[in-house]
This record gives structure tokens, C-alpha cells and sequence, in this order.
């Protein structure tokens, strides 16, 4: 045990006497958080719509008022056939066109559902996804209050992350995913590159030939940075509360437990990188393009999954961060317990064990 | 319990294999306890192999293996515990100071420094006026001290050191030759590779190694003695054309630059001064100088490696 202790005191020795690692620690998760929250904000506001009425009854008039009066739309023209709606595109102001089909509230009446077509210019993909969301989020909601209220039959498509979040801020969508991947950051890749170094610098030979076994010195390397990365979560956490406002509706003890979950499985998958890498440059490398890009880009938190080619839907299901994206935004804004997000756990678990097992397997107790 | 054998060390033809290259091509040698044993031999030639293998930290390819009586593979966790090694790259913690390596090396091997200090007071002595110094940015020869240091705080049975010597100045090097002495006086058995010949003097037994074979074992005397060959120190004006002038000649067997002078010998057992200064003089050479030499270890080194 004091050996194990010498080892950990060791460690915390390389990280606050390197400016660079203490930067990347705590200056990286405040920026971050910073940037994305005010800069990157994926918040509409006016944006120009055109209205293509075909019906012009009394619901499509009501529907057309609350996307109006919404705050977040300007309807720019009325537009009066199907020409005219490329037309309108092709002008680049109009970024979205609604199209109610005939005899829409006649429709509503008989059959129980009509039909809304949303258009969006999809040559900006993600600004298209977030104002069809938004319209979408504002048709469902008329249909919930407004038809439901008259006890009408209706049919309902709920797109429930609009549904909770209200507000339609966007930040609340950047704090999750920011979380998961400052965390995949410090934990898998200044794990990975501490073992790393330990080899490139020859210690490890040392390491190898005292009476430490491998999984000490593997858990003493991950102590420190586990420990750290749960400041930096907690960082995040107080600063999209107390700067954004973002609510936490859940068990925040709860939401710690996943987060330190989420903390353990990246510090295993850095173990697990740092026994395929010699150096600290290669083990950089692979946390570069293994583990940082698709956490940004398939993970669900900047470009959406459900846009996603099939192929890609399939890489992104085993990406660990998209199931801790999905954990902090339901624990967060929908204050959901154990019981709604138990498989999201429990595939982190496992990814963890998985981690942990080939990682234990695959480290060398000797040089080769 | 009475241990069996009185070697700490027993290698029988070691052979170690990396992909397509032979590095270790059946090796054998055994080291006696409290013996100082050099590996001497150049960059390449097997050493830090021999070392790795002997350490636990590389399997071999083939041939045995044994360090205090203990197989080096299937037994490595017992010899773990009683080496102290120092490979070859300087394996301190640069960010942390010369008490923290050692206070932590000391931990890790489950003791600590006052328990082993009169071990390492010698050496250590020398570094404790920069205890708080960052081990990165100690000379050359102190960081070598403190290597040293973290290899014996644990107080080993066998001391394994792989080119201790290497990049460190002329004075670090005696010095740290006079360390080890002082060590196998304590009864460390000590297994040292260099590829500086003139330390091979320093050891009790040497074994010179070039392409992955021993080429001889023996005491440093016995190696030199076994030279059986006269020698000369050769110099003129004009070095560089004098190795070729000199290979010329039908009597010179070998000629090898060694510092300002060349070292030759001859092909019969002794050489004519004077027919050799003429042929010299005839191919516009001046300022001769042929002196005979004793051989040193380099000299039995360079006639081994052109049998």
C-alpha cells in the first residue's frame, strides 16, 4: 500500500509541475464551455419563412399565427403554388417553407390527422434540422393545447428533446456534449500519453523490474487523473448552472455517479491505447482520431445522428460518448431517474469492463 | 536454504531473434558471486539485449537463462526483487527533484532511504548538496550518481548496468568506476556494458562482444596477454595517406588508427625499423615515428574482430 501511495504521490508530482498538462486540465474545460455556450450557439432567432397556404381555414390560420408570434420565425411572403416555393429558395432569404395540404381542417375533422409539409433549405444541414425541430415543436404544441383542449382527435408526432426544453436555448445541448468530450480528453488521452511516457523515457523498464505489479501501476496512473477529471466535471457543471442557467432537474449526486462512470470508462480506454503505443506521439495520435473526432462528429452532439447515413448511425451506437450525452440531458433537463436511462448505463458498464479487461490482458510485463 | 550453485549468473547459449535479425547468437557466459563482469563491445553488438534478457524484460529465443538460480522466464518475479538495473537511457523522473526519485524509487521497492543510506552514502554524499534540483537538470555525471543510486537503494543482490558510462566526461568516468569497486567490495556481484575499451581494465573478467558472439572471456590481463604479437605506434606527417602507404606494404599485416598514432602489425613476428622507414621516406612521408607498443584491450579487440 505505500508503495501504491508513492506511486499516486508520484504521479500528482508530473501533473502540477507541467504548465502544459495543468493548461490542458483546467484551462481547456473553462474555454470550452465558454466558447461553445456564447460563440457556437445553436439559437434561431428571425428566421424567414414562407407560408404556402393551401387550405386557408381557420387552423391553418391559427397554426401559421403561432409560428409567427413564435419570436423565432418571420414570415417573409405568402406563396401560391409549388413554383413558387423553389422560386423562393433559390432567392436565399426564405429558409423554410410550410406547406398545409387542402381542406387541412376538414381533414382534422374526418380523418383525425392532416398533413404539414416543413421545407427547409438544407444547404446549411444543421440550421435546416434545428428550424424544422423548432416548427415541428411548435405545430405539436398548438395540436397538444389547442386541439386537445377541445377534446379533438388529432395524431402527434412528439419531438420530445423540444418538448422539455422549452426555452430552446442552445446551450443547453452544448453542455452535455462539451462534458463528454473534455472528459474523453483529459481521462483517455493524458492517461494514454502518461503511459506513454513512461515508456518513451525508459522508466518503465524500471517500473517493470521492481516487485509493482501491472495493475498497480496502472490504477496509480489513472487515480490522479480520475480525481481531476471530476473537478473539471464539476467545473462544467457549475459553470452551465450559474453562467447559463441551465437547469439540472435530476438527482445531481445521480448525474455525478454517471459522470464518474462515464470518467472510468475513458480512463480504461486511454490504459487500454497507451498498451498499443510506445510513444508519446503515437498514443496522441490514436486519442486524436480514435477517440476526439468521432466524439465531436458522431456522437450526437454537434451534427444530429438521426441525419447520419445508416452507416454512420451504426459507428455512432458504439460510441461511448453518445450514450453519456443521452444520460446528462435526460438527467439534466428532463430530470429523469435510473429508470428511464438504466440501458444507456448499463452499455457504459460494459464498455468499461470491456476496456478494462483487454487492457489488463494486454499489458506487458515485459518490453515486447 | 543453501544455495547450489555459486554462479549469480549463468547464460547458456542465449540466442535472441527480432523479426529478421539475429542480435544474440549463442551466448555463454557465467558471473561468480561479488564478481565485476564487463560486457565490452560496440553499439549493435548484442549488449543491451543480453541485458534486457538477463532483467526479465525481454524473452530469449532460445539457450538458458539463469540469475541467482532463478530462470529468467518462467521465475522472473523472484529476480524482479533482487536486481537493481540501470538501463541504458537515463530512467529518472526529470520533473521530479533528486529526493523525490530516490524517496520514490526507495517506496517502490518497499523501503526506504535511511533504511539502505550506508549503501548509497558513498555516492550519494556527492549529490545531496542538490537534492531539490529537478533530476532534468543535473550534469551528465550526477544524474549518472543518482541512476545509480535509485539502482541500489533496495540494496540488490546483482546490480545490472547497461552503458552507464556512455555520454558522461573523462573524471564522471573514473569516478563511477571507482564507485563500483567500492560497491563489489560490499559484495554486489555487478554486470556492467561499455563501449569504451579502457574501462574493460576496471572489471575482473571481461567479455568482448561484436555481432551478437562472444569473441573472448577472460581477465583483462589475460585477454591482453593473449595478444602473442608485437606492436608498434606509427605517426608521420601525413596520417591519412600513411593507413593506406602502410596497408601497402607486403610485410604489415593490420593497421588501425588509434588517436594521433596508427597501431601495426606485422606479418612475420618482428619488423624491419629501418627497411619500413625507407619505404615511408620513398612515398614523401616525414616527421616518422615508429615506436613499439604494448597492446591494450582495443588492440585484442580490433585482432579478434579480423579473425
Amino acid at each position: 500500500m505505500n508503495r501504491f501511495i508513492g506511486f499516486v504521490k508520484k504521479e500528482f508530482h508530473h501533473i502540477f509541475r507541467d504548465s502544459r498538462t495543468m493548461l490542458i486540465l483546467f484551462g481547456m474545460p473553462i474555454a470550452q464551455i465558454l466558447i461553445f455556450g456564447y460563440v457556437v450557439s445553436n439559437e434561431i432567432t428571425d428566421v424567414r419563412i414562407g407560408i404556402y397556404d393551401k387550405s386557408k381555414d381557420h387552423v391553418t390560420q391559427e397554426i401559421t399565427n403561432k409560428i409567427i408570434s413564435s419570436g423565432f420565425f418571420i414570415l417573409h411572403e405568402n406563396l401560391n403554388s409549388d413554383e413558387e416555393i423553389e422560386a423562393a429558395f433559390k432567392r436565399g432569404i426564405v429558409r423554410e417553407v410550410v406547406v398545409f395540404e387542402p381542406n387541412f381542417a376538414k381533414n382534422l375533422e374526418r380523418d383525425g390527422s392532416a398533413a404539414i409539409q416543413i421545407i427547409a433549405d438544407a444547404s446549411d444541414a444543421n440550421t435546416a434540422n434545428m428550424v424544422s425541430n423548432y416548427t415541428q415543436a411548435i405545430i405539436n404544441s398548438y395540436v397538444k393545447t389547442e386541439l386537445m383542449a377541445q377534446g379533438m382527435p388529432y395524431q402527434i408526432i412528439p419531438e420530445i428533446r423540444m418538448l422539455y426544453n422549452d426555452e430552446l436555448k442552445g446551450v443547453y445541448m452544448f453542455v452535455p456534449g462539451t462534458m463528454a468530450l473534455i472528459l474523453m480528453l483529459v481521462s483517455a488521452m493524458m492517461t494514454s500519453i502518461s503511459i506513454a511516457r513512461e515508456k518513451e523515457l525508459g522508466t518503465m523498464e524500471i517500473l517493470l523490474v521492481s516487485p509493482l505489479k501491472p495493475l498497480p501501476i496502472v490504477i496509480g496512473k489513472v487515480i490522479p487523473y480520475m480525481v481531476l477529471s471530476f473537478v473539471n466535471a464539476v467545473v462544467i457543471i457549475a459553470l452551465s448552472y450559474f453562467v447559463f442557467g441551465m437547469p439540472i432537474q435530476g438527482n445531481l449526486v445521480f448525474l455525478m455517479l454517471e459522470t464518474l462512470l462515464f470518467i472510468f470508462m475513458a480512463l480504461s480506454l486511454g490504459i487500454l491505447i497507451s498498451t498499443v503505443s510506445n510513444s508519446q506521439m503515437v498514443a496522441m495520435f490514436i486519442s486524436m482520431f480514435a477517440l476526439l473526432l468521432p466524439t465531436m462528429l458522431l456522437s450526437g452532439f454537434i451534427f444530429p445522428v438521426e441525419n447520419m447515413p445508416k452507416v454512420l448511425q451504426w459507428l455512432s451506437s458504439i460510441m461511448p460518448a453518445k450514450y453519456f450525452i443521452t444520460i446528462v440531458k435526460n438527467i439534466m433537463i428532463k430530470g429523469s431517474g435510473i429508470g428511464i436511462i438504466w440501458k444507456e448505463t448499463l452499455i457504459l458498464a460494459g464498455m468499461t469492463m470491456f476496456f478494462l479487461v483487454m487492457s489488463i490482458k494486454k499489458f506487458k510485463v515485459r518490453l515486447e | 536454504m543453501q544455495n547450489q550453485t555459486e554462479y549469480i549468473v549463468e547464460v547458456s547459449d542465449l540466442k535472441k531473434t527480432y523479426e529478421k535479425v539475429e542480435a544474440v547468437k549463442g551466448v555463454s557466459f557465467n558471473v561468480s558471486k561479488g564478481e565485476l563482469f564487463g560486457l565490452i563491445g560496440p553499439d549493435g553488438a548484442g549488449k543491451t539485449s543480453i541485458f534486457r534478457i538477463l532483467t526479465t524484460l525481454m524473452f530469449p529465443s532460445s539457450g538458458d537463462v539463469k540469475l541467482l538460480n532463478y530462470d529468467v522466464v518462467s521465475e522472473y518475479k523472484n529476480i524482479r526483487t533482487n536486481i537493481g538495473y540501470m538501463p541504458q537511457r537515463f530512467s529518472l523522473y526529470q520533473d521530479l527533484s533528486v529526493e523525490e526519485n530516490l524517496a520514490f524509487f526507495a517506496r517502490i521497492f518497499g523501503t526506504t532511504i535511511e533504511e539502505n543510506y550506508d549503501l548509497i552514502k558513498d555516492i550519494y554524499i556527492q549529490i545531496e548538496p542538490f537534492k531539490d534540483r529537478l533530476a532534468g537538470k543535473l550534469s551528465g555525471g550526477m544524474k549518472q550518481k543518482l541512476a545509480l543510486c535509485c539502482a541500489l537503494i533496495h540494496s540488490p543482490d546483482v546490480l545490472v548496468l547497461d552503458e552507464p558510462t556512455t555520454g558522461v566526461d573523462a573524471v564522471s568516468r573514473k569516478e563511477f568506476w571507482e564507485m563500483l569497486i567500492r560497491l563489489k567490495q560490499k559484495g554486489i556481484t555487478i554486470l556492467v556494458s561499455t563501449p569504451y575499451m579502457d574501462e574493460a581494465n576496471m572489471c575482473d573478467r571481461v567479455a568482448l562482444i561484436q555481432n551478437g558472439e562472444i569473441m573472448s572471456i577472460d581477465k583483462p590481463e589475460a585477454v591482453i596477454a593473449n595478444f602473442g604479437r608485437k606492436l608498434w605506434a606509427v605517426k608521420s606527417n601525413n596520417i591519412y595517406q600513411l593507413i593506406q602507404d602502410l596497408r601497402s606494404i607486403d610485410f604489415i599485416d593490420t593497421v588501425f588508427p588509434f588517436g594521433e598514432y596508427l597501431h601495426v602489425t606485422a606479418k612475420d613476428l618482428d619488423l624491419d625499423l629501418k627497411d619500413l622507414k625507407l619505404r615511408l621516406k620513398e612515398k614523401n612521408h616525414s616527421e616518422i615515428e615508429i615506436l613499439e607498443i604494448e597492446a591494450n584491450i582495443e588492440d585484442c579487440f580490433m585482432e579478434l574482430m579480423t579473425k
